[in-house]
């Protein structure tokens, strides 16, 4: 059976076998070993026509909730934000989504353009002189950061609020099990880190604090005062937040923090069961040649002309191999022009617009769900989007009974911290409605009762 | 300036008061959201984002798409790059809301098509690789290869050996040696045979048992099969050293052969290469990777099990190396490479690499008169060859690929393997059709002709490009990484 994919057709493979002085394709493999063939053909399911291959794929699509099936209030780092029409019309042409890395920049210069682009938009939101062209996820951005802290600073440790998102920490853990970088927890007992405890872990061994704003629980952290703490020390602050905040919220960079990194899949990425996802990463200048990954910058060509290209590339593994800043290749070039594309949409007002309309919508969210009987908020700190709230009834049960109803009612908090048994994570967007949010108040009534 | 060029960046296009988006009125009681959280954490100006209309937004990527070569609209022979056509129905199964609009953290018994999905995918990953359990956590290849050396450390920590090298051939990608050094390995180069073929007496001479493992690219950077890999992967059995394979190259090898038989302990695969998801102008990827069975209990946290038709995440194993990202991979790619293999089908992949590796070799064939051939064939999926010739007339790898641009084709990897003297390393996939090769062909010959004739064309090129050869020191020595407004 010939496939769609592949042109040739037998004809055409023994014409050009003719050229090449071949009797046969397996003429070609004789330098394979025979004790190294597979002798049977691969244990794999046969080939669908593409009809009864969509009907199978639509039918394990339908075996999961989604942001359309259900109204949605889960978060902890993925974030169902509205995503403009454009962006996915304008990152399917081809000729964007089917280029490879612009390491020809003559031939790159569209992919090289919205590149330096996100850069300046990036760097801007974060209030950092530089940021990169990107990394897999807010997770290994932070473990890049901690990297490029411990060799920066030539320190060995990292203190880790535990506000910051259970998950990256473990990710940062992994990325730092291979240079020996310890690691050290500051305690965030009242939903926002213990500054004055971190302060006693932040010594001169310290290469950075990290904390993360809004964090896990979802409450706002004091950046400049944790700059203090960390700058005391001659330790780095590095800031994980979400970009998509950063219209309403001051930032970080503005505040202190020398390296900011963050998830940036609320700049119009779909969630996508969690992946890909955008990786923000932008730092001061000083540190702009410690970098991991790629940056682009504007030159001129042979005639003058304004044009980009990828730079610093002596920072990379390419160049440097075992001596790189980072082993990162590929990166999610084409969910950071999404980002892109989003920003330009939303623009100079409609990201602040976003930004209070999730404030707003959360705030009444949080007001009207502790109007519950035995449902209150568990954390007296401010919030922005996202809050944690205690439920007289186990949340996981909660959950279930409230996906019955239509709601994804939000995370159960018993699995990224034992002391939140009775806790559950509950996300606003934007996109959530009164009606929605007052209907999800009167399930989860019902739902603890 | 032909009718196509364009010289705008996003922020030119602003013009204050313009708009492109939607969002309602707010329609909850207290909407002034600066009333509700502290002064002090507030943006005191609204960001300096553009102020555009939606059609400025879509004229203005339109065009600077038209400024790129894609895989749609040119022959991208990037070798070790597998640029194969990127299939328009994955890209609709990735949209269905179900997936796309899924989210990782929804309750399992409502995640279960997406589970059974990587499940699946998993289990076919390793039964064409020969391997008996795969992560799908890894973001991309590099990520593939920082996940498998950490899991060799982790097995070698657990026996109670505390090896420091990793070897890694001076042929490898630069992320393998980038990558080993992250996770905390010595990285020990091994020169490689003129041929490019691993240097067995050399490597045994190597082999201690301070060397954690060997990391090899098959078929090597040269396009070759490595013909003594299966003594080479017992011989470092024989001291205990783990053997890697990067699987960059899984293309030409599909149904064929498999890592794990020719005694590889781990391999990782690019699911942007061989498995058709899009390259996106640099990622997003997936670079999920394969273990032996003793190096099962070390994969990434969390691993998908099923239990009768329960698809479920595990998160309970003791000596997993950890999490490398905050979720369970780069899902949508996940999706696009299985809708893929559904599609092929056994005998499909089959058909994939025999076409791939005649691509390649008719490609060689046509070029070997006009430039000089690294190796002698036959090759596997990619050839590489050497403008030395070329280059005593003043013609260099980087002027080919220069002058490529001009004669409507995207360039061959340049400068790699760096073992090759002006190396030229081309890979057509089994995608491309005939026709198309002998275009490429043409062209390269007329390359040959004009670099004896007329050089100058090669040196001036690229001239049809939206712009010509950029002054790459300048941006280095000036870093210019973000727009700020014209004074």
């Amino acid at each position: 059976m010939a496939s769609r994919y592949i042109a040739n057709t037998p004809d055409e493979q023994k014409r050009m076998l003719g050229v090449i002085g071949a009797a046969s394709l397996e003429e070609l493999l004789v330098k394979i070993p025979a004790k190294a063939r597979l002798a049977r053909p691969l244990g794999l399911a046969p080939a669908l026509a593409e009809t009864d291959l969509i009907r199978h794929m639509k039918a394990l699509s339908a075996r999961n909730a989604d942001a359309d099936s259900h109204v949605s209030f889960l978060g902890a780092g993925s974030y169902d934000h509205y995503v403009p029409s454009p962006i996915n019309h304008l990152i399917s042409r081809g000729e964007f989504f089917t280029a490879y890395t612009p390491y020809q920049p003559e031939a790159s210069q569209g992919t090289l353009r919205t590149i330096y682009e996100y850069q300046t938009m990036i760097a801007e939101l974060t209030g950092m002189d530089v940021a990169n062209a990107s990394i897999y996820d807010g997770a290994s951005s932070l473990a890049e950061a901690a990297l490029m802290a411990h060799a920066a600073t030539d320190r060995g440790e990292i203190v880790l609020s535990r506000g910051v998102n259970p998950l990256y920490r473990r990710v940062t853990a992994t990325y730092c099990e291979g240079p020996g970088i310890r690691l050290r927890d500051a305690a965030a007992p009242d939903g926002v880190t213990d500054l004055a405890a971190a302060k006693k872990l932040v010594g001169p061994k310290t290469a950075a604090l990290v904390i993360q704003t809004p964090n896990f629980y979802g409450c706002l952290e004091d950046v400049a005062a944790a700059a203090e703490v960390a700058h005391a020390a001659g330790a780095l602050l590095v800031v994980v937040a979400d970009p998509v905040n950063l219209g309403v919220l001051e930032g970080p960079g503005k505040l202190g923090a020398d390296i900011v990194v963050g998830e940036g899949q609320g700049l119009g990425v779909p969630m996508s069961f969690g992946g890909p996802n955008l990786g923000v990463f932008a730092a001061k200048n000083e540190l702009v040649r410690r970098m991991p990954g790629r940056l682009v910058g504007a030159t001129v060509d042979r005639d003058g002309q304004r044009g980009f290209v990828l730079t610093l590339q002596t920072r990379e593994q390419h160049i440097r191999r075992a001596k790189a800043t980072s082993n990162i290749c590929t990166n999610v070039a084409l969910c950071a022009l999404m980002a892109t594309i989003y920003l330009a949409t939303l623009g100079r007002r409609g990201l602040v617009r976003v930004g209070e309309l999730s404030t707003a919508k959360a705030h009444y969210a949080a007001l009207r769900l502790t109007t519950v009987s035995g449902v209150s908020l568990r954390f007296a700190a401010p919030f922005f989007k996202e809050f944690t709230l205690k439920l007289p009834k186990p949340p996981e049960r909660v959950v279930t009974r409230l996906a019955r109803q239509g709601f994804l009612a939000g995370v159960p908090l018993k699995s990224f911290d034992r002391g939140l048994v009775d806790c559950l994570l509950v996300a606003v967007t934007e996109k959530r409605t009164k009606a929605e949010i007052d209907a999800f108040a009167g399930a989860l009534e019902k739902a603890v009762a | 300036m032909g009718a196509n060029a364009y010289d705008k960046l996003i922020f030119e296009l602003s013009s204050p008061g313009r708009v492109a988006w939607s969002l309602g009125e707010a329609d909850v009681p207290e909407a002034d959201a600066r009333k509700l959280l502290p002064e002090n954490y507030l943006r005191k100006d609204a960001p300096a984002l553009p102020e555009v209309s939606e059609f400025d937004i879509v004229r203005h990527y339109s065009r600077l798409s038209r400024m790129n070569y894609g895989l749609d609209t040119h022959f991208y022979p990037l070798g070790s790059c597998t640029m194969k056509y990127n299939p328009r129905l994955n890209e609709d199964m990735a949209r269905l809301a179900g997936f796309a609009k899924a989210h990782p953290l929804a309750p399992e018994a409502l995640a279960q098509g997406a589970l059974q999905l990587m499940h699946e995918l998993a289990q076919d990953l390793a039964e064409i690789a020969g391997m008996d359990a795969v992560s799908l956590q890894p973001a991309a290849g590099a990520q593939g290869e920082f996940a498998g050396v950490l899991m060799i450390r982790a097995y070698h920590l657990a026996r109670g050996e505390k090896r420091t090298k990793v070897l890694v051939p001076d042929s490898a990608h630069g992320t393998n040696p980038a990558s080993t050094a992250i996770a905390g390995y010595e990285v020990v180069e091994v020169k490689s045979l003129p041929n490019g073929e691993v240097d067995v007496d050399a490597l045994a001479r190597t082999l201690d048992t301070d060397v954690a493992a060997f990391m090899i690219t098959v078929p090597n950077t040269l396009g070759m099969f490595e013909p003594r890999i299966v003594e080479i992967t017992e011989l470092c059995h024989a001291k205990g050293v783990q053997v890697y394979m990067d699987g960059a190259n899984l293309n030409a090898i599909l149904g064929i052969t498999r890592p794990g038989d020719l005694g590889f302990d781990v391999c990782h695969f690019n699911l942007h290469k061989t498995f058709t998801t899009p390259h996106g102008g640099g990622g997003p990827g997936a670079g999920p990777v394969g273990v032996k069975a003793h190096l099962e209990p070390f994969l990434p946290v969390p691993v998908v099990t099923k239990n009768g038709d329960a698809y479920a995440l595990d998160w309970k194993r003791p000596k997993s190396i950890g999490k490398l990202q905050a979720f369970w991979g780069n899902f949508g790619m996940l999706v696009r490479a299985y809708t893929y293999l559904r599609t092929m089908g056994p005998d499909g992949l089959r058909s994939v690499s025999d076409n791939a590796i005649l691509n390649a070799n008719y490609i060689m064939k046509r070029l070997e008169k006009d430039y000089d051939v690294a190796v002698p064939g036959p090759c596997m999926h990619e050839c590489v060859l050497s403008a030395r010739r070329q280059k005593k007339l003043g013609v260099t790898a980087t002027d080919i690929a220069k002058r490529l641009l001009d004669l409507g084709f995207y360039a061959p990897s340049t400068y790699f393997p760096l073992i090759v003297e002006e190396a030229l390393m081309i890979e057509p996939t089994e995608t491309e059709a005939k026709e198309t090769l002998d275009q490429f062909c043409d062209a390269m010959i007329q390359i040959a002709r004009e670099t004896e004739t007329n050089p100058a064309v090669n040196h001036d090129a690229p001239v049809t490009t939206p712009v010509r050869r950029l002054d790459q020191t300048k941006a280095a020595r000036e870093p210019n990484l973000r727009w700020t407004r014209r004074p």
